[in-house]
């Protein structure tokens, strides 16, 4: 008994680690004063100035057709990836996994940096285009790896009975392969669109100047004050994404409650 | 999203695939990986490619060792000393709390389970530069902690802009990934091998030391990497809880790079990168000795 | 699961469309320091001239230089201070300005005209924006001493109450000056000496910081701090307890102009933009928003506020600006010095 107090307790003491700097942020996006220092009283203020707020939507939107577009581009690509990579003999999978993993295990500053070098050499302007090539690069080895798992369970039988049966090799695919990947697609994008997200290192080297993602907006004003209304848009963000987890998660709980976790 | 899937995702990258030769049969699918490579060989390859170049020659092309021998100066030996320093103190408060937190976890086999699992990955929802901004706010002279501690009468924490307060912001930012795979690993653990050491008379400290410490040692290994690496390699916790009195190796690559010395900042480039692949060569091989790479 | 895929499809599609609807017209690239315009100047240039900002910052000028030199970013209209501009025409880096596309030029007391010679003779390259002094600002309840002198960021009873100022320049020119040299010196001695007081402060001060300064005094976060003036009044009305001071020893005095780079995009968009700039109702605008002291005549005249009108903060004294010195270029050899101990004071 004593040692199940003990659990809770270290256990909510993490969380209220995790979670303070959270509680601060939005306490904050209610902070009648501008500065951080000060508590000027209760406002919905900045929550109505966010959306007048141009530069920050702008930012806003950059980050999300950015998230959006190098998750659903690295899951086309890494998922094709992954299928053929299962398919190789020993040697050239040890390669192309060793060089999957380069991008995840380098630090981001050195990933950014080298891509930037690259694009400079190249002569090419740094701007939206060179983002979204980068963020693609970081994405892709999280499908790849979301996905292999999910061929390797994968029966080969039926893929090849669908093309005996006079399945064209695409409509096997299709019908066969993919909906058996499917939810480990989902979840390499998923990841990838997080990942994008909360990327600022590899953005800040390779952005140019007509682009800001929330996260180099964010740093930029990390120097001169923080702008409440940003605050009051991660707020925003926090909560959908709090209740999206927890509708997905009692979906999936009512789905798959008499199968047991594998 | 399946949280379980997530964290599986991001431990999966360390472990070596130990099945044999194709798996699915589509023979005709090598063709599939053509956009991969031809991605990975342009925006993997050739990058780090350019970053050697850089880090070899001088502004007139010509080749040099001194961007590379640019470290032993003494500024940036100190800064990479500091970054090895702070970042292994982290990565061992991280390890130190993530692993009763992941036999917690692992324990309650309950539903909700993964429900916690999901709140552990939810702050990293919350862009990572403002939860360290909120850090400044509560660790501020006059912020949030010390307010606090003055109610109470305690004597106030000055620990904003130290290194204290750059190793509990790596510590803040990293933890997660040091929770996931641990917990992962535990989870995977079969309980009847825990249940048959008790059985033949086992103590708990001697099968956690004999069963769940060997067994659990490939989620370590993998969470020593995935927070020691980012911690050795920041320069924006420093630059937001150091007050620009700490410098750190990425601090210093950083500042290189902003004025415009982009030789001696691949230079140093390929130092770290040196470094963080010592670190890794020597973790697989304990990864190895801990026999743990079967388990994936 | 389909549905999902479908409605991100389509999610998808309404995103690029309306990517591709912002049309690609005539831009103009700014490049400033951090908080240095009001942004709803750049609204009305927008809205008069159907040109569009894009606008970025820098910290400091020696973050903004390589930027521009490299070619990396090419940007056509930029802010840098005096030296730099200096440093910028020498290494020829500035196109010359076309005065028929800056008609406005004629608002710009030729007082400021005239020290902007000093390191842009006959004013072809650059436009003053912005000048004023580098002092002390600090909080009157927390010091009980008259402070007038550089000498209390040096002072053991002030130690985590101090913030200095983060850039190269400025650093050294306070520990210069409280020594008594020259703040444009290239005597490696006495730049040492100076590397070695500004080591010995390191332990004392609680950061280095550029636009915080401001904010961490407003809140109360340290006593003193160095800042330029500008940020002075912005902070007084925010915190009335805050005082700012030129110390007696000297110190620096800065304009800050645009210039034009030579591989800038549209010329005509830039000087547009600067002519703009230079409109004293804009003037006026920018000055009431960021209160850094205004060169503009025409801008001055407008302001309605007695008090800083004829504030010594903006617009100071003969004989403070007396023991004030600009800063000159001194040379890529010397600033590669300055900044690599400026580097040895910081890993201390």
């Amino acid at each position: 008994m004593v040692k199940k107090f003990f659990e809770r307790f270290y256990v909510a003491l993490i969380l209220i680690f995790l979670y303070a700097p959270i509680a601060i942020l939005i306490i904050l996006s209610f902070n009648g004063s501008k500065s951080r220092a000060k508590w000027g009283g209760f406002t919905l203020k900045w929550y109505r100035e966010l959306f007048k707020n141009e530069s920050i939507m702008n930012a806003l939107y950059t980050t999300l057709i950015i998230a959006v577009l190098s998750a659903l581009i690295a899951t086309i690509i890494g998922t094709a990836a992954a299928i053929a990579i299962n398919s190789m003999k020993k040697t050239p999978r040890t390669i192309m996994i060793a060089i999957t993993n380069i991008p995840m295990l380098n630090a981001d500053i050195v990933t950014g940096i080298s891509l930037m070098l690259l694009f400079v050499a190249l002569r090419y302007t740094l701007g939206f285009s060179s983002v979204l090539i980068s963020h693609i690069t970081f994405n892709i080895p999280y499908v790849i790896l979301s996905v292999l798992p999910k061929l390797k369970q994968l029966n080969p039988h039926t893929y090849e009975a669908a093309l005996d049966l006079g399945a064209s090799p695409a409509y096997a695919f299709f019908k066969v392969i993919l909906p058996d990947i499917f939810p480990g697609v989902l979840t390499g994008f998923f990841l990838s669109f997080t990942m994008s997200l909360d990327d600022f290192v590899i953005t800040h080297f390779t952005k140019g100047p007509e682009i800001h993602t929330l996260s180099t907006k964010i740093y930029t004003e990390v120097r001169k004050g923080i702008k409440p209304e940003i605050y009051a848009l991660s707020t925003l963000m926090f909560i959908t994404v709090l209740l999206l987890l927890i509708i997905i998660n009692r979906k999936n709980a009512e789905k798959k409650a008499p199968v047991s976790r594998v | 999203m399946n949280t379980e899937n997530v964290s599986n995702a991001k431990t999966q990258k360390l472990t070596s695939h130990k099945n044999g030769d194709g798996i699915v049969g589509i023979k005709s699918a090598k063709w599939l990986s053509l956009p991969y490579a031809v991605w990975m060989i342009g925006f993997i390859i050739i990058p780090l490619i350019v970053i050697v170049y850089y880090g070899l020659t001088t502004v007139d092309n010509r080749f040099t060792l001194d961007n590379i021998s640019a470290i032993s100066s003494p500024i940036n030996l100190k800064a990479l000393l500091m970054a090895l320093e702070q970042s292994l103190i982290s990565t061992i408060i991280c390890l130190l709390l993530a692993y009763p937190l992941a036999m917690i976890l692992s324990k309650s086999r309950m539903r909700s389970s993964s429900f916690i699992v999901m709140i552990i990955i939810l702050p990293m929802w919350m862009n990572f530069l403002l939860r360290t901004i909120a850090w400044q706010n509560l660790l501020e002279r006059s912020g949030i902690i010390n307010t606090v501690l003055k109610f109470f009468g305690l004597p106030p924490m000055n620990i904003i802009n130290t290194p204290k307060a750059i190793i509990l912001g790596m510590v803040y930012n990293f933890l997660p990934f040091m929770v996931l795979p641990i917990y992962n690993v535990l989870i995977k653990i079969d309980k009847d091998i825990i249940d048959a050491a008790r059985d033949l008379g086992a103590n708990s400290v001697q099968t956690f030391l004999k069963i769940i410490l060997p067994l659990s040692l490939p989620g370590v290994i993998s969470g020593i990497t995935m927070v020691f690496v980012p911690a050795l390699t920041t320069f924006v916790i420093s630059n937001i809880l150091g007050g620009s009195k700490i410098v750190l190796i990425g601090n210093v690559i950083e500042q290189q790079f902003r004025m415009g010395n982009w030789h001696v900042g691949s230079g140093l480039s390929l130092v770290l990168m040196i470094f963080i692949l010592i670190s890794m060569a020597i973790l697989s091989k304990y990864d190895k000795e801990g026999e743990g790479s079967g388990l994936w | 699961m389909k549905k999902i895929v479908r409605v991100s499809v389509l999610f998808l599609l309404m995103l690029l469309l309306a990517g591709c609807s912002k049309g690609d017209g005539e831009k103009v690239y700014v490049y400033n320091w951090g908080e240095y315009i009001d942004e709803e100047t750049l609204e009305l240039f927008e809205k008069e001239t159907g040109i569009e900002v894009v606008y970025e910052e820098f910290e400091q000028n020696e973050d903004m230089y390589p930027k521009v030199q490299s070619g990396a970013v090419r940007y056509d209209v930029i802010c840098p201070s005096d030296y730099m501009i200096q440093k910028m025409i020498e290494n020829d880096l500035l196109a010359e300005l076309n005065y028929d596309n800056i008609p406005n030029i004629k608002y710009i007391d030729p007082a400021y005209l005239k020290s902007a010679e000093e390191f842009d003779p006959g004013n072809k390259y650059s436009v003053p924006y912005c000048w004023g002094t580098l002092g002390i600002l600090y909080n009157k309840t927390k010091v009980d001493e008259p402070i007038d002198s550089w000498g209390v960021l040096f002072d053991e009873k002030y130690a985590g109450e101090i913030l200095m100022i983060e850039s190269v320049r400025d650093g050294f020119a306070i520990a210069l000056k409280y020594l008594g040299y020259d703040l444009n010196t290239t005597s490696e001695a006495e730049l040492e000496e100076a590397k070695e007081l500004l080591k010995k402060q390191y332990p004392l001060v609680q950061g280095y910081f550029v636009d915080q300064v401001r904010d961490k005094l407003i809140g109360g976060e340290a006593a003193i701090g160095v800042i330029y003036s500008g940020e002075a009044i912005y902070s007084q009305r925010e915190n009335p307890d805050l005082e700012y001071v030129v110390p007696k020893e000297g110190s620096n005095v800065w304009i800050d102009g645009w210039v034009i780079p030579k591989n800038c995009r549209n010329k005509e968009n830039a000087e547009a933009f600067i002519n703009f700039m230079c409109r004293p109702d804009i003037a006026l605008m920018n000055f009431e928003y960021i209160t850094y002291s205004t060169p503009n005549k025409g801008a001055w005249e407008l302001i309605q506020d007695e008090d800083i009108k004829n504030s010594p903060i903006a617009f100071p004294p003969q004989e403070v600006l007396d023991r004030c010195t600009a800063y000159r270029y001194l040379g890529e050899e010397v600033e590669q010095m300055y900044i690599e101990k400026w580097n040895e004071v910081k890993s201390e």
